[in-house]
């Protein structure tokens, strides 16, 4: 659990964090979304103290964050930014041992660590192991800059627009692999993005940021349904709604029974991509597999149609 | 290697390599028209010039012209680098080998006065089929590795001619004959003051440089200052501090006992230090502001410590800048410690300011020769091992 209580951080006469009270529960993700400006950065940077809030307190577990010496608190916080960070002088095996080693683990234990963490990633150890940073392309090299947050591994990974310097095709395999190193690790993820897609992809909370202030932390549903201000409904964009409100649900959230023509989608496609298929095959219906490949039933085009709508 | 495949382009139908002509040219000039060797009775009084011709045994005379023709030939028309490599290595090696030989062969033998240097044809020829060897070099584009294999090699042939007394007749060695004992000394005089000089601005300037980076307002006001002091020129700086120095030896008790005073090695020392703090600083300053904002950041990020930041990350990514600081530092120095001989420092400067008093040349040459070698052998060395630092960290290490 991760506690902000009123942190304001002032610059001279400007506040770029203006009184932000919020918690985040353990093994959650949460998002925090704004325009760049609007102290999302600045936020997240408080709680591994690379920035010191003018008032307030952070509270991790219950205990105040200023309660250890700030290089200890940021050994147990793991920590990824945009551009990956990694020592361009050191192998990608001992840029993700830095801080095991930092913490005085012994050698075979680092040892063990690096290479499941490689392997997790999909990356051959034998192979990378030795290689140095330039050697990698960028979807790898932010791999191991992910891989070496979590080395240590720590309850809470705060990462600054981890995804930021990637091309859309490999940030969508980031993602899906973030999500699944979450659910392995039970990691508790506070991410910062300018990007309302990845927010929604990702987060089972959302906080949109403006001028330095949360104006709404709340579930995805829930940003969509009832955005506090115009601002968040302008950042999830009008136009957008329907199709952000299905990206949530599974499709096998909305089976119905019943046969129907052609190809198949699987169950744990979201609904929007299966919205997506029947339009573009020009269905009214289509089956849903299960991952064992039996049909489950089927889903109709005026059902999501339904489920797209403002829930009242 | 794209150097090569332009000059094919441009080469049109003849096959004929532009730096080859100049190559040729000047060892044409030298081989037929400049002398090879000048003959003096003695020490100070103008020489006569001797061609290759007159200057060696026939048989070997004709040689040594055979040799040059076949190299400038190889020098004009596109040959492989490997080869042309080979050629400038023998017409250099047989040049070094002959100026000896053709000293023994004009020496008088019963006239230890006399004596026999190097004349324009010999520095000439050196001059064109060195070209031709770096031009050779530069295009097979080798590793730091072999650089130094080839430095190594060169030095290796020279100390053996040196060893084996083939250079004895030559006039800078009459020199160096009457002057062993001191030349050594002095050698190791200039070297304490280069080397010693740099320990000292490496041991301040360093961590000034990491101060001025850290200090936002300290880099400014510190690099000016330094800058201020490289416009003085060398002679007035060893002028200035002779008050100062010779103050301190006679106020502040045991700085005499240290070899403190106002005129010898300490104001060289000091000046040569004061020379070396700008390139040591700047290139401290310069390296470590070079390193990734993103990796210092994600340092502090995963819980380095402040020490642990600057020795793990900061320092190796800024070592090959530091590191090229300390060759501009040490080569600058190697230069710079001729002029301490001015104010009784020592060194190899000795030899050229009493050669200029007794206009003898030859003397000058004995200490502005291991000055040159020196400094040449210092500056490809240290590049070679910045290469070896930097490789395996920055992306296209390699052209």
């Amino acid at each position: 659990m991760i506690e902000f209580e009123h942190i304001t951080k002032r610059y001279g006469d400007t506040a770029v964090v203006r009184d932000v009270s919020m918690a985040v529960a353990p093994h959650t993700v949460t998002v925090v979304v704004g325009t760049s400006g609007s102290g999302k950065t600045t936020l997240i940077r408080m709680v591994n103290r690379l920035v010191e809030p003018t008032s307030g307190i952070i509270r991790i577990d219950g205990e105040d964050n200023r309660s250890v010496p700030e290089f200890e608190l940021r050994r147990r916080i793991g920590y990824a930014i945009q551009g990956h960070g990694l020592f361009p002088h050191r192998t990608v095996a001992e840029n993700i041992a830095t801080v095991p080693t930092l913490l005085g683990w012994d050698r075979s234990r680092i040892r063990a660590k690096v290479e499941e963490l490689l392997t997790l990633f999909q990356l051959d150890p034998d192979f990378f192991g030795a290689r140095y940073p330039h050697e990698l392309s960028g979807g790898q090299q932010q791999r191991v800059g992910v891989a070496r947050a979590l080395a240590a591994e720590p309850n809470l990974l705060l990462m600054d627009e981890p995804f930021g310097a990637l091309d859309p095709i490999i940030r969508a395999k980031a993602q899906e692999d973030l999500i699944a190193i979450q659910k392995h690790f039970g990691t508790t993820i506070i991410l910062v993005t300018h990007d309302m897609e990845e927010a929604f992809r990702l987060a089972n909370k959302i906080a949109v940021m403006d001028k330095g202030e949360v104006v709404q932390y709340a579930t995805p549903e829930e940003m969509l349904v009832r955005p506090a201000t115009p601002f968040v409904e302008e950042l999830i964009g009008a136009s957008e709604r329907p199709f952000r409100l299905l990206a949530i649900e599974r499709a096998g959230a909305a089976v119905e029974p019943g046969a129907a023509e052609g190809p198949p989608i699987a169950e744990d496609l979201s609904q929007r991509e299966a919205l997506s298929e029947l339009l573009w095959s020009g269905r009214e219906a289509l089956p849903v597999a299960a991952s064992d490949g039996s049909i489950v039933g089927r889903l109709s085009l005026d059902s999501l149609i339904r489920r797209a709508a403002r829930p009242r | 290697m794209t150097v090569g495949s332009i000059r094919e382009k441009e080469g049109g139908s003849l096959p004929v390599d532009k730096l080859g002509v100049i190559v040729a040219a000047l060892a044409v000039y030298g081989a037929f028209l400049a002398t090879f060797v000048t003959y003096r009775a003695n020490r100070i009084v103008q020489g006569e010039a001797r061609t290759i011709l007159e200057s060696l045994p026939p048989s070997l005379g004709y040689g040594l012209v055979a040799l040059v023709s076949a190299g400038a030939a190889i020098a004009l028309f596109k040959t492989s680098a490997a080869f042309r490599m080979l050629a400038a290595s023998a017409v250099l090696v047989a040049l070094s080998l002959l100026i000896g030989i053709a000293a023994d062969h004009l020496m008088p033998a019963d006239n230890a006065y006399a004596r026999i240097s190097p004349a324009s044809g010999f520095w000439i020829l050196f001059f064109a089929f060195a070209l031709l060897a770096a031009d050779a070099l530069t295009r097979m584009s080798p590793g730091p590795g072999i650089r130094l294999l080839f430095l190594a090699g060169v030095l290796a042939v020279m100390s053996g001619l040196l060893a084996t007394g083939r250079w004895d007749g030559l006039s800078i060695l009459k020199e160096y004959a009457s002057r062993a004992d001191t030349f050594w000394a002095e050698a190791g005089r200039h070297l304490t003051l280069a080397l010693g000089s740099l320990a000292a601005a490496a041991l301040v300037g360093l961590p000034l440089g990491i101060l001025c980076h850290r200090v936002d307002g300290l880099r400014d006001a510190v690099l000016n200052v330094l800058n201020a002091i490289q416009t003085i020129p060398s002679i007035a700086l060893f002028g200035i501090l002779i008050g100062p120095l010779g103050w301190i030896a006679a106020n502040v008790p045991g700085a005499m006992a240290i070899g403190v005073r106002g005129i010898g090695v300490a104001p060289a020392f000091v000046a040569l230090f004061l020379y070396s703090l700008l390139p040591m600083v700047a290139n401290t300053v310069v390296g470590l502001a070079g390193v990734p904002q993103a990796a210092n950041d994600a340092a502090r990020g995963i819980g380095m410590t402040d020490r642990q930041r600057l020795f793990a990350v900061e320092f190796p990514l800024a070592f090959p800048v530091i590191l090229a600081g300390i060759r501009i530092v040490l080569v600058q120095n190697i230069g710079l410690a001729t002029i301490a001989a001015l104010i009784g420092g020592g060194g190899f400067g000795v030899f050229v300011f009493q050669g200029i008093g007794q206009t003898a040349m030859d003397l000058v040459l004995l200490g502005a020769a291991p000055t040159v070698i020196l400094a040449f052998v210092v500056a490809i060395t240290l590049n070679a091992v910045i290469e070896i630092t930097a490789t395996g960290r920055s992306p296209g290490g390699s052209p």
